[in-house]
């Protein structure tokens, strides 16, 4: 029928055809079905700035190392409260303009943390900053790119700049301060915007790992491991040593607040944040994002590490003092 | 016991009603890739498939010796249905003829060595009394010397020129972004920054090495195999500016900060993308109108595959950059398919094909089967065009997608087993020629990983090690695996068979060892760091520990990457040196008068 050896046309137009009907199945038609979501209720939509935020983000190639993704295996939920949805890139996954496409920010490489929910893990716009301005002053073996091309170098900052509190052995010129420009408040206020939406219920995760056994024996291991907690949601900025980084975040070894014997004052920081210490920066509340359990879990890990030694306290004095905390703001 | 375990597990791998009865629903993490799940799966996958690869070879050898016992009857036949016709006069003189003969003994002088040795003829053209490099063994030199017309040649060295420029630069940044992983603070300038670097270097060494190579050979594929001139030599030279600009542009873009959305591969943005584009527009045109005008009547294999290549990647590109289809996650789809394809029809249809030439070619004979290659190409185009969303695996891209992609990843087996088997089989038999040839280590090199690099792809796409290497440096170890281990070793390979023979110009053969064993070794280094380190890797993240660890520990597995890519690098300083050496001059014309006075001085 075909003499395909010996008919060049049939031969590549057989070749041509089969190759497009393949593509449109397996690849046009399926992408053209994906583009048909809507956004989830009360998901918010980038703002001007969030989007300028996001074209630095990719022209930065950021997605070579980050991924905004939680897949659906248990090894993820450190990334996420849930799997990740084709709704949840509505607004960020569109045609950036004439020139540019879609971005793609599923990624496919975790060189560095994924970003899905990093507006959650790291609410506090400073470390963002120092972190950009060079990641090794607040992650010590990081090997992300420092970006100080995003960052000005002045001896007098005017009032209206924002000073990021880089240690001084990173500056080059001792005696001047690091301002960000308006391009990394761009980049920050994307990367604040990266957060989960809620669903009513969310869906489950493919098990890959074991539950985590708990011994029923004695109250303290009921609660959940307070190190790992920690390195979670709280090295990032007092540093796994505890020790903080100076000028920007306090330590908590050795610290009076962490230290003392009533808990209720460090209980309170760690719910409603804390901004009383201009030498320092500006720590945001964890009351939305911790439970009780979690709370004593980091507490009594704080309370007990790097030389510190107070009382552990229960989940259910966490709880007392953040019904009375509330209370105080209503 | 153990094997029974390992089958039960297998069991429920493939029965999801037979997992549930297991009595431990979640693999433990804590030794998850020596767990006998795993250990035996892929023992059992390896023992099927090498025992399916040596019953194929010996069903194959069995046809092979049936038809060859079925000549040798016939001949036999022949032979007698000869003597029975022959007449008494006929015997009688055959007979005489052969008492003649046993009466003659030898002398002792028929050698000549009694006599003056002299060249009547002219023969030799150089006479040396040092044995050569006493290090390495000499290897065989390129015997022939096609004669090509003047502006192929050009066309041929330019390309590959331009090839040569491009690996050398796209290899410098990836050996200093390599560096970067050890060293994050090397320099902050913006333009050489991590993120920005990285798709240089993959897009040069993608658009500009591979490309420029692939298509400069195959400029002599299609012109020799159709038995005649190449269509149009000022296309040939529109089509090198165009791709040569492309890569130049999209690498300036990149460095500025502008790219298209940081999806692989497709990291130009579409204006430099279509300039691109229409080069490769160009050189199909070109190629087949050669083709059409070819003075036999058979499309030889390669063509096939060269053919194929470029139309599919036309339409690959085509569909990668029109937007209608890429908002949401219809953008990541396309990104699965576009980075696949970009691979499997571009580089590796591509360079099959000039394999499917250049190796017999260099060996003096014919492809072993024809129909083999025209079954791995049908193979091809149907399983590897299926596979692209195998880079999402557990991602929000609908299951089925995940599935399909899956399963034709181990579809294919089918073009990867038929590929290779064919170049086996052609090598077979001539394996001797390998100690004494410089180029058939890079070709024995390029067959091999074609198999173990795209069998190891299949395994990476399955959902069970998803678990452990996705997302990790193991990818960086596969593409480095696939691009360079394949396509490089293949086209170094063909280049090496090929300038020679059109120039005149041999390359040093230490040199060309040098290059070999340093790319491999480098290559190995490099590929072994990263397994190791990117298995330790995705072990630690299903551990849930923090994420920190899995960068402390990749650190030294990034300092042997980089020991690695140096070895990778500097062996393609010595390569483009041997390229000058091959281009250096004009063909040398061999003046006999000149070199008999120099055998008389």
């Amino acid at each position: 029928m075909f003499n395909l050896h010996k008919d060049h046309r049939t031969l590549v137009t057989i070749s041509f055809v089969v190759f497009v009907l393949l593509s449109l199945f397996i690849a046009v038609v399926p992408a053209y079905q994906m583009q048909d979501v809507s956004p989830l209720p009360n998901q918010a939509e980038l703002t001007e700035s969030e989007l300028k935020g996001l074209n630095l983000y990719i022209s930065e190639g950021c997605v070579a190392c980050h991924t905004q993704q939680v897949r659906n295996i248990e090894m993820d939920k450190m990334w996420g409260d849930r799997p990740s949805i084709p709704s949840d890139y509505y607004y960020s996954k569109s045609r950036m303009d004439i020139w540019r496409q879609s971005p793609s920010l599923l990624g496919s490489e975790r060189t560095g943390p994924d970003l899905t929910n990093v507006g959650v893990r790291q609410p506090a716009i400073q470390w963002h900053l120092l972190h950009l301005y060079n990641p090794r002053t607040v992650v010590e073996e990081s090997v992300m790119p420092a970006y100080p091309w995003l960052f000005e170098a002045k001896a007098n900052p005017n009032e209206n700049d924002m000073v990021v509190p880089v240690p001084p052995k990173f500056i080059k010129s001792g005696d001047t301060k690091i301002i960000a420009t308006q391009e990394a408040m761009y980049l920050v206020a994307y990367l604040q915007t990266l957060k989960q939406t809620p669903l009513p219920t969310n869906p489950e995760f493919i098990p890959s790992v074991r539950k985590k056994e708990t011994v029923q024996s004695d109250q303290k291991s009921m609660l959940p491991d307070g190190e790992q907690l920690y390195m979670q949601t709280c090295a990032a900025c007092h540093q796994s040593n505890g020790q903080g980084l100076a000028g920007a975040f306090p330590p908590l070894a050795g610290s009076k607040i962490v230290n003392d014997e009533n808990a209720e004052f460090m209980i309170q920081i760690i719910l409603q944040g804390y901004d009383a210490r201009p030498e320092y920066a500006m720590m945001v509340g964890f009351a939305d994002q911790l439970t009780d359990e979690e709370i004593a879990a980091i507490a009594n890990h704080e309370r007990s590490s790097w030389g510190n030694k107070a009382p552990a306290i229960t989940a259910e004095e966490v709880a007392r003092i953040r019904t009375y905390t509330l209370s105080l703001n209503q | 016991m153990d094997r029974k375990f390992n089958l039960f597990v297998l069991l429920g791998l493939l029965l999801p009603t037979l997992a549930l009865a297991q009595p431990e629903p979640n693999p433990n993490p804590e030794n998850w890739l020596t767990s006998p799940g795993i250990i035996g799966t892929f023992f059992l996958i390896a023992i099927v498939l090498i025992i399916a690869i040596v019953i194929m070879l010996f069903q194959v050898s069995s046809y092979v010796q049936t038809l060859r016992a079925k000549k040798i009857r016939a001949q036999r036949l022949a032979f007698n249905e000869e003597l029975i016709g022959l007449n008494e006069a006929g015997i009688d003189e055959i007979l005489l003829k052969r008492k003649e003969a046993l009466k003659y003994r030898l002398v002792g002088e028929e050698l000549g060595s009694a006599k003056d040795a002299m060249d009547e003829k002219g023969l030799v053209y150089k006479v040396s009394h040092d044995p050569g490099n006493p290090l390495v063994d000499e290897k065989r030199k390129s015997p022939l010397t096609f004669e090509t017309p003047s502006g192929l040649k050009r066309i041929i060295i330019f390309y590959l020129g331009a090839s040569a420029f491009w690996l050398v630069f796209g290899t410098l940044v990836g050996q200093y972004v390599g560096m970067k992983f050890v060293w994050p603070d090397m320099d902050h300038i913006a333009w050489l920054s991590f993120g920005r670097l990285r798709p240089v270097h993959t897009n040069t060494v993608f658009w500009g090495w591979a490309s420029m190579a692939m298509i400069g050979l195959g400029y002599f594929v299609i012109a020799r195999t159709s038995n005649t001139t190449i269509h149009s030599y000022r296309w040939a030279w529109v089509g090198w500016w165009m791709l040569n600009v492309s890569v130049l542009l999209g690498n300036i873009f990149l460095m500025m900060g502008i790219n298209n959305g940081g999806g692989e591969y497709r990291e130009y943005i579409w204006p430099v993308t279509l300039i691109f584009a229409l080069g490769l527009v160009i050189t199909f045109f070109n190629y087949y109108k050669t083709v059409a005008n070819r003075k036999i009547s058979e499309i030889y294999i390669s063509n096939w595959y060269i053919l194929a290549g470029l139309i599919w990647t036309i339409v690959l590109v085509t569909i990668g950059y029109l937007p209608f289809y890429q908002d949401g996650l219809g953008e990541t789809v396309i990104q699965g398919y576009y980075m696949h394809q970009g691979v499997g029809m571009w580089f590796m249809t591509f360079t099959l094909g000039l394999t499917y030439y250049y190796l017999p070619s260099s060996l003096n004979k014919p492809i072993y089967s024809y129909s083999l290659g025209v079954l791995a190409f049908w193979t091809q185009m149907l399983f590897y065009t299926m596979i692209g969303t195998h880079h999402f695996v557990f991602s929000p891209l609908p299951w089925w997608l995940q599935t399909v992609a899956i399963v034709f990843s181990a579809g294919m087996f089918i073009p990867v087993v038929a590929g290779t088997t064919n170049f086996l089989m052609t090598m077979k038999g001539s394996w001797n020629q390998i100690s004494k040839s410089y180029i058939l280590p890079f070709f024995l090199v390029g067959v091999i990983f074609y198999f173990v690099g795209s069998t190891q792809g299949s395994f990476q796409a399955f959902r069970f090690t998803n678990f452990v290497w996705h997302f990790t440096d193991f990818n960086v170890a596969h593409s480095h695996m696939t691009m360079y281990g394949i396509i490089s070793f293949l086209l170094w390979a063909s280049i090496y068979a090929i300038l020679p023979k059109i120039t005149g110009r041999e390359p040093k053969q230490l040199f060309v060892g040098i290059h070999f064993w340093m790319a491999f070794i480098g290559l190995f280094a490099y590929m072994i760091s990263m397994m190791a380190g990117g298995t330790l890797k995705g072990l630690s993240w299903i551990e849930g520990k923090y994420f920190i660890e899995s960068v402390t520990l990749m650190k030294p597995y990034w300092v042997w990457r980089a020991i690695g890519g140096s070895l990778m690098f500097i062996s393609h300083l010595i390569f483009a040196y041997n390229f000058y050496i091959m281009t250096r001059n004009p063909i040398v014309v061999m003046d006999k008068t000149k070199i008999q006075d120099q055998i008389a001085a």
